[in-house]
């Protein structure tokens, strides 16, 4: 038992304290600035859209969500050069020939009957992401695992980064210009375009379907990216 | 009711947190902190925030493990025992640290 295993059961301990005298003392449903109240009661008529979350993270705050994008975008950025490599090279090291071993059965089976799944989930939670809880992010990482789980099974196979590098940079591209189009016609960056809709329709909000389409699309495409670099370095 | 059952997603988010600590395997205290990820998740289910729950449990539980998981794999600290017992079975892949330049 070190001192800097202490120290952090120490602070470990402070924090559940912490979590739990937070807890006890939450005010639930209790306006604390009236922004939240304000917000559930304008934001179905004013964006369209059953979940409220949404309306906040692309109508209100539509500016903050891009550069979150950019965050994002410059993490993979930063990761890739660090990752990147010659594949000539690879195949000659003892890494490559340890990677062209075959997956195990349980491995493959539970690949191939995920990843139809977990690509309609992903696309289901992106495209309701302005109905249900959810959204492009969520969505995104899972469309990331589940082009990422079958490569887990072909140790010789390459992902293509040429085309997810590609979808990323047009998804980045829709998503700037459906901003610009709105700030040529309503004036503002990224407003929402269109009629806001009945909430809770599939077809509403507008413009915002679009832009969680963009963003679920360029997450997507960047953490598969992301993650197939890692299990080829 | 939700008292109880958020003391024990705190108690679980607590031990697991300690056994990231703890754990003497680096790729025990990746799997332990992954399960805080989930716990924090199911917490943020109980305080009503849905989306933000599902960022937690997809991003947390899942993809920053594997990222995690690989980056062991890179560094050479990747020890299952299962991969050290086929190491030492067959001699031409005794190499525990795979680190390219070694290679060359």
């Amino acid at each position: 038992m070190k001192a800097r295993h202490i120290s952090s059961l120490l602070f470990l301990l402070g924090l559940g304290l912490l979590l739990i005298s937070i807890f006890q003392n939450l005010p639930y449903s209790n306006n604390l600035t009236g922004i939240g109240a304000n917000i559930n009661a304008q934001a179905p008529q004013q964006v369209g859209t059953a979940n409220i979350v949404t309306s906040v993270i692309l109508a209100y705050r539509g500016l903050d969500t891009l550069g979150e994008l950019l965050i994002l975008f410059t993490a993979s950025i930063a990761a890739g050069m660090v990752l990147a490599y010659n594949p000539d090279e690879l195949t000659d090291s003892v890494l490559g020939k340890q990677q062209q071993q075959p997956a195990g059965f349980i491995l493959q089976t539970a690949a191939d009957l995920l990843m139809p799944f977990l690509l309609i989930t992903g696309m289901y939670i992106i495209l309701h992401g302005h109905i249900t809880p959810g959204g492009g992010f969520q969505g995104g990482a899972i469309l990331a695992a589940a082009f990422f789980i079958p490569l887990l099974t072909l140790p010789g196979k390459r992902m293509d980064y040429q085309l997810g590098s590609l979808l990323e940079a047009l998804a980045g591209i829709s998503f700037i210009s459906i901003g610009l189009i709105a700030l040529f016609w309503k004036g503002q960056f990224l407003a929402p375009l269109g009629e806001p809709g009945v909430p809770g329709a599939l077809l509403s909000a507008g413009s915002l379907p679009l832009l969680y389409l963009a963003t679920g699309i360029k997450v997507g495409a960047e953490l598969a990216n992301l993650l197939a670099r890692l299990r080829d370095a | 009711m939700i008292f109880w059952l958020a003391l024990l997603t705190i108690s679980i988010l607590l031990v697991a947190a300690a056994g990231v600590v703890l754990l003497r395997n680096p790729l025990s205290a990746v799997v332990a902190s992954g399960i805080v990820s989930l716990a924090l998740s199911v917490m943020f289910v109980i305080l009503r925030a849905p989306d933000v729950a599902m960022a937690e449990a997809i991003v947390g539980a899942g993809l920053s493990g594997v990222i995690f998981a690989l980056a062991l794999r890179r560094v050479g600290l990747w020890d299952v025992s299962a991969e050290i017992k086929h190491a030492a079975s067959s001699p031409s892949s005794q190499a525990p640290i795979r680190n390219k330049q070694s290679t060359e």
